[in-house]
C-alpha cells in the first residue's frame, strides 16, 4: 500500500475566521436570525454549512420534482443513502458521491478518500458495503496531464477499495477535453442490512450520548466544502491541504466495529463527517430530530496542538464517525471500540431545545440552533438557454468514409469505446464472495443476495449528449441504465442521480441543470421508478479558461433479479444462432462517437426516446430473458449497431454477419446504421428454433425487431444491398479494442 | 467432532467469506476467531484469510506476523495439524517464517484481479489430498504483492521436497511467462512447509467453491477445504 502524505506550511491552513466567504444577503440573514453578529467560530461554521457543497442551496427546489416514493422504498432523497425493502427482512442502501475537486489537484488522496466517503454514507444507515462503482471522467487521453490524473485516480480507488474489502463491480469513463483541468471522480456505493438493524441519522433522544469515533481530527481537509464550492483556479494545487488523508485501514476498523454495535442494537442515530465535519454532522443529525446537541472540544482527541476551536469545527478529517447512544450501552460501545483498537471520545450530548452549543471547557464558543445552521436559505438563481445549442443543432453533415473497415476499427479503438479491463484488473472485483457477473462482462453487475434473488447495479452517464440537448441527454442516460439492468434480467428498481455542471450562477449553466433535472423527473414518472437520493456538484470549471465541464448527469441505477431468470452475459455463444435488433435506429448522431471520435464534429440531432413505449419494450425483453430463449444480450449505446455486435462477437471470440438492410431502420444513410447511437436498442443472441417467437413477441406489442444476421466463425461482416461493405478478422478489431488504454497508460509509466 | 478455526486480523478482509464457505458449503464446523482469543487445543485445522492485516503496512502480513496468534499457529504446525493461508494469510505465514520464501509486489507493480489456472503439482498436503496430480484448478487471485521468490539454492530444496503445490498455467496447462500474473518465481502460486501440513496460497479457493461464482457452475476451488476435512477425518457438505 502507497499512502500520500501531504504537508503542508501551517500558515497556508489557518483559518480566516474574520471574513466569512458568505454573499452579502447570507451575512444579513444569519445576522438577523440570530440577532446578533455571530462569532468567529459561528461564522466559520456557517461559511462550511452553507457552502453549496452541505447546504445544496441552488439545487434544493429543484430537487423536489423528482420522484422519490414507491412501495420498495424505505429511506428517500435527504439522508446519508437510499433504503430499498428487498424483501425477507433484508434492505439494500444505494448513495453516489464525488470527489471531484480534491481529484484534480491530489488524484490518489482525492480520489481514494472519495471511496472512503460513500463508504462512510452506506455505514451510516448500519449497512454493509458490498459494491463500488465508480463513473470517471478525464480530458483526452493524449494528454499526459490527463494521463497522471487517470493513473492516480485508478490506483487511489483500487488502493483504498481493496483494503477495505469492498469489490469495485463496476463503472464507466468518458474522455473529452472540457474535463482537462476538472476531472469527475463519481463513486457508488451499495450496502446490505437487515431492516430491523437500520439507523437513521436523526438525534431522537434527548440525553443520548454523543460519540466521535474512528480518526483523530487534524487540520486536513480543512475549509474543503468551502473548496468545493468554487471553481478552480491556478492557485488551487496551494489548496491541497483541502484534501483529506485517507486511511482505509482505520476505514475497515471502523466498519466492522460498528457493524458489531449496529448488530448489538446500541446505536441510536448515526452520522459520517464529510464536507463540514462536525458542523455538518452535529447540526444536521439534531436538526432532523428537532433537537439540540452540546458538545465539549477539549474531549476531542486533535491530530496537533494549539487547534483552533473553528478548525475543530470544520475540519474534514477523514474516517469519523458521530455515534448516538444511550447512557446504559456506553460499556459495550466502548468495548467493541477497544477491542477494534479504534480511537473514540465521548463528546457531549442531545439536548432538548434545538442549540447546537459548542463548549471549550466552560465556555461557551460557538451557539446556535441546529436548525438554523443546518439549513442555509435558498440560493435564487435564474436560467437562460444557453445560445451554443441553436449553433450544435445545424452543424452540417460529415462525408461518407470512403473505408468503412477502417472506421469499425478507428471507432472501437476510441477510449470512451475500447476495453476498460485495463482499469478493473485494478479493482478487486470478487471479495464478498457475491460477484456474479464481473465488470465487462454485460452490460450490468450481478451480486448475489441472500434471499436468492440477485442484484443488477449499473452506473451511466453521456456528458457529449448531454451537452449537445440536455434534456434529450440526460433522459437517454437514465434510458440507458434501465436498459442495462433490464439487459442484466432486472426489474429496475431505484436509482440515485449525480449532477455535476459549472457555476450555479452561471444562468447558461443553471438552465442545462434544470433540463437534467427535468429529463431525469419524466423519465421515472413514466417508468413509475424512484430516485431515493443523489448528489449535487457545481462549480466544476476552471477559472484559467473559464470553460465549465459539459453537463454530466450521471446514473447509477439498481434491479433486482428473480431467482429463475437465467444469468445472460453478452459474449456470443454458439455459431449457426441467429440475431435479432430490437428497437429503431434514426438519424440520431449528436454526441454521437461516430461524429465526435472519427469526424471530430459536435452537434447534430441527439437520440431521444419514447417515454409512452419505454416501460413496454422493457417489460417485453425481461419477458423473453426469463423464457430461456435468450443466448446473449447487449444494449446498443456508444458507437451504435456496429460497435455493440462487435463487442458480443470479441468477447465470444466468433463472427457475425449482419444485413442491415433488414435493421428495423429509418436512417438515411448507411454509417448512420451502423453507429447512430438511437436509444432504447437491443442485440438477442437466439437459436434458431426460437427466433420466431423472439421476434413476435416484440412486434406483437408494437416494438420494432427483426432477424438480421447469424452468429458465424468468420470475422465481423456487414451487407447492404447485396454487397459487403464491412469485413474485418475478429483478431484485427479484439487487439485494437483491447490494447487502446494499456497502451495509452504504458506510454506515461 | 471436526473444528475450524477462521482467524481474524484488524483488517482481514476474507474472514468472513472464508467462514461462509466452510460453514455453508462445506457444512464443517467452524468459529470466527479474534486474533487474541486464538487457543490451540480448541481446534483441528486453522485457516488465515486474505485482506489486508494492519493495512498491510510496512509490509504485507508483516505486523500480522507478530501477533500472539502466530505462536499459537506455530505450535499447531508442530503438532501437524492443517493450518491454511490464504493470499495475505499466505503473506503472513511467510513473514512469521512458517512457510519459506518471500511475497514481493507483484512485477507489474499493479493490484491484479483475475481468474487463473492452476496445476496441482503435489497431492501430499491435507489440502490436495482429494485431488490428482495434473489437476487443474481455476481459482481467482486479488493482490499486489504476490511474486514469490526464494533464492536458487531454496528453490531446488522446494522442488525436491515436493513443497511446491501450485504453479499458475495456460490454457495449454503449462507454466509460463503468459499465464504467470504477477512474476513469481517458476510461477509458484501455492508451497507448503517440509512436513506438509501448512500451506500457503496466493488464489482464493473460499471465491471459486459456490457454483454460481465459478466458470460454467464448477466450484474447483472448494476441493482444497473438502481435502482439508477429509484429511481431518471429517464428512463434507458433499457436492
Amino acid at each position: 500500500m502507497t499512502r500520500s502524505v501531504i504537508e503542508e506550511p501551517q500558515s497556508l491552513i489557518m483559518v480566516e475566521v474574520q471574513k466569512p466567504n458568505l454573499t452579502d444577503e447570507e451575512i444579513r440573514y444569519a445576522v438577523k436570525k440570530l440577532q446578533r453578529e455571530p462569532n468567529e467560530v459561528e461564522w466559520a461554521m456557517l461559511e462550511a454549512q452553507w457552502s453549496e457543497h452541505c447546504s445544496y442551496k441552488s439545487s434544493k427546489p429543484l430537487l423536489k420534482q423528482l420522484p422519490s416514493k414507491g412501495p420498495r422504498v424505505i429511506v428517500g432523497p435527504g439522508f446519508d443513502a437510499g433504503v430499498i425493502d428487498i424483501g425477507d427482512g433484508w434492505v439494500v442502501t444505494l448513495h453516489i458521491e464525488s470527489h471531484n475537486h480534491p481529484s484534480a489537484i491530489d488524484p490518489y488522496g482525492g480520489a481514494a478518500t472519495g471511496v472512503g466517503g460513500v463508504v462512510r454514507d452506506i455505514l451510516s444507515l448500519g449497512t454493509r458495503p458490498i459494491a463500488l462503482l465508480d463513473p470517471l471522467r478525464f480530458g483526452s487521453i493524449e494528454s499526459p496531464h490527463t494521463r497522471w490524473l487517470f493513473d492516480n485516480v485508478v490506483r487511489g480507488i483500487a488502493d483504498y477499495g481493496n483494503c477495505i474489502g469492498v469489490p469495485t463491480v463496476g463503472g464507466e469513463v468518458e474522455f473529452d477535453p472540457s474535463f482537462e483541468r476538472n476531472c469527475l471522480v463519481d463513486v457508488v456505493c451499495v450496502g446490505l442490512g437487515r431492516k430491523d438493524k437500520l439507523v437513521l441519522g436523526e438525534a431522537r433522544n434527548p440525553g443520548d450520548l454523543v460519540y466521535l469515533v474512528g480518526g483523530n481530527t487534524g487540520r486536513d481537509g480543512i475549509r474543503g466544502a468551502g473548496f468545493a464550492s468554487k471553481a478552480l483556479t491556478d492557485k488551487s494545487d496551494t489548496e491541497r491541504s483541502a484534501v483529506q488523508v485517507p486511511d482505509p485501514f482505520t476505514k475497515k476498523l471502523i466498519i466492522e466495529a460498528i457493524l458489531e454495535a449496529v448488530d448489538a442494537n446500541i446505536i441510536q442515530g448515526m452520522k459520517d463527517l464529510g464536507g463540514g465535519g462536525l458542523t455538518c454532522g452535529l447540526s444536521e443529525i439534531a436538526a432532523k430530530a428537532g433537537t439540540g446537541i452540546e458538545i465539549d472540544l477539549n474531549r476531542i482527541q486533535t491530530r496537533e496542538p494549539n487547534m483552533l476551536p473553528a478548525e475543530i469545527m470544520i475540519s474534514e478529517s477523514q474516517e469519523r464517525m458521530i455515534l448516538l447512544i444511550r447512557e446504559e450501552d456506553e460499556r459495550k460501545l466502548v468495548n467493541i471500540l477497544e477491542k477494534w483498537e479504534l480511537g473514540f471520545a465521548k463528546i457531549g450530548h442531545v439536548t432538548e431545545g434545538g442549540l447546537l452549543i459548542i463548549r471549550q471547557g466552560n465556555e461557551v464558543v460557538a451557539k446556535a440552533p441546529a436548525k438554523f445552521v443546518a439549513e442555509a436559505p435558498l440560493a435564487p438563481r435564474s436560467a437562460m438557454r444557453p445560445r451554443y445549442l441553436d449553433v450544435l443543432a445545424k452543424v452540417p453533415e460529415p462525408p461518407l468514409p470512403e473505408d468503412l473497415d477502417q472506421t469499425l476499427i478507428e471507432l472501437i479503438s476510441s477510449p470512451d469505446i475500447a476495453s476498460k479491463e485495463w482499469i478493473y484488473r485494478q479493482y478487486d472485483h470478487e471479495v464478498g464472495i457475491r460477484t456474479i457477473i464481473r465488470p465487462g462482462q454485460a452490460d450490468s453487475a450481478l451480486l448475489r443476495l441472500p434471499n436468492k434473488s440477485s442484484l443488477a447495479l449499473t452506473t451511466d452517464g453521456n456528458s457529449k449528449h448531454c451537452y449537445v440537448d440536455p434534456y434529450w441527454g440526460t433522459v437517454g442516460v437514465v434510458s440507458e441504465s434501465f436498459c442495462n439492468l433490464v439487459a442484466g434480467g432486472a426489474e429496475p428498481v431505484a436509482l440515485v442521480d449525480h449532477l455535476q455542471f459549472g457555476d450555479p450562477g452561471n444562468p447558461e449553466v443553471y438552465w442545462t441543470f434544470k433540463e437534467a433535472i427535468r429529463a431525469i423527473s419524466n423519465y421515472l414518472k413514466a417508468l413509475s421508478v424512484p430516485c431515493i437520493g443523489g448528489k449535487v456538484s457545481f462549480y466544476n470549471e476552471d477559472s484559467t479558461s473559464r470553460r465549465a465541464i459539459k453537463p454530466s448527469p450521471v446514473i447509477a441505477a439498481l434491479g433486482l433479479v428473480d431467482p429463475k431468470t437465467p444469468r445472460i452475459a453478452q459474449a456470443l455463444r454458439k455459431e449457426g444462432n441467429d440475431l435479432v435488433v430490437i428497437g429503431n435506429t434514426s438519424d440520431e448522431m449528436g454526441g454521437s462517437e461516430y461524429y465526435e471520435h472519427i469526424h471530430k464534429l459536435t452537434g447534430g440531432r441527439v437520440p431521444r426516446v419514447n417515454l409512452k413505449k419505454e416501460r413496454t419494450l422493457l417489460r417485453s425483453l425481461l419477458r423473453s430473458l426469463r423464457s430461456g430463449r435468450v443466448e446473449s444480450i447487449h444494449d446498443i449505446s456508444k458507437g451504435g449497431l456496429a460497435i455493440a455486435l462487435t463487442e458480443m462477437s470479441v468477447q465470444g471470440r466468433k463472427g457475425v454477419t449482419v444485413n442491415l438492410d433488414k435493421v428495423p431502420n429509418k436512417t438515411s444513410r448507411i454509417d448512420n446504421s451502423l453507429f447512430s447511437e438511437s436509444r432504447s436498442r437491443f442485440i438477442i443472441e437466439t437459436k434458431p428454433r426460437d427466433i420466431t417467437r423472439i421476434v413476435n413477441s416484440f412486434k406483437r406489442l408494437g416494438i420494432p425487431a427483426a432477424k438480421v444476421g447469424s452468429v458465424t466463425d468468420n470475422g465481423i461482416e456487414f451487407l447492404s444491398k447485396g454487397r459487403s461493405i464491412i469485413a474485418i478478422p475478429i483478431s484485427e478489431v479484439s487487439r485494437a479494442w483491447s490494447e487502446t488504454i494499456p497502451r495509452a497508460m504504458e506510454a506515461t509509466l | 467432532m471436526v473444528k475450524v478455526a477462521v482467524i481474524q486480523f484488524p483488517g482481514s478482509n476474507c474472514d468472513l467469506d472464508a467462514l461462509e464457505i466452510l460453514q455453508k458449503t462445506i457444512k464443517v464446523s467452524t468459529d470466527l476467531v479474534w486474533h487474541k482469543n486464538l487457543k490451540l487445543d480448541e481446534y483441528d485445522a486453522y485457516v488465515l484469510p486474505g485482506g489486508f492485516s494492519y493495512g498491510d503496512y510496512l509490509r504485507a502480513g508483516a505486523i500480522a506476523a507478530t501477533s500472539s496468534s502466530l505462536e499459537t499457529i506455530r505450535e499447531a504446525t508442530d503438532k501437524g495439524k492443517p493450518v491454511l493461508g490464504i493470499c495475505n494469510g499466505f503473506q503472513i505465514l511467510v513473514e512469521a517464517g512458517i512457510l519459506p520464501g518471500a511475497v514481493l509486489r507483484n512485477s507489474g507493480l499493479r493490484f491484479v484481479c483475475k481468474w487463473t489456472r492452476l496445476r496441482i503439482e503435489s497431492t501430499g498436503t491435507p489440502f490436495t489430498k482429494l485431488a490428482s496430480k495434473g489437476q487443474i484448478l481455476r481459482i481467482p487471485i486479488a493482490h499486489n504483492e504476490g511474486r514469490y521468490y526464494l533464492d536458487k539454492d531454496q528453490l531446488a530444496e522446494l522442488e525436491r521436497s515436493e513443497q511446491i503445490v501450485l504453479r499458475y498455467v495456460d490454457e495449454n496447462d503449462v507454466p509460463n511467462e503468459d499465464s504467470n500474473p504477477n512474476g513469481s518465481l517458476d510461477n509458484i502460486a501455492g508451497i507448503c512447509n517440509k512436513r506438509g501440513n501448512v500451506m500457503g496460497l496466493m488464489p482464493h479457493p473460499e471465491r471459486a467453491s459456490l457454483p454460481v461464482l465459478s466458470p460454467e457452475n464448477y466450484p474447483e476451488g472448494r476441493i482444497i477445504f473438502d481435502s482439508m476435512v477429509e484429511s481431518l477425518g471429517g464428512s463434507t457438505g458433499g457436492k
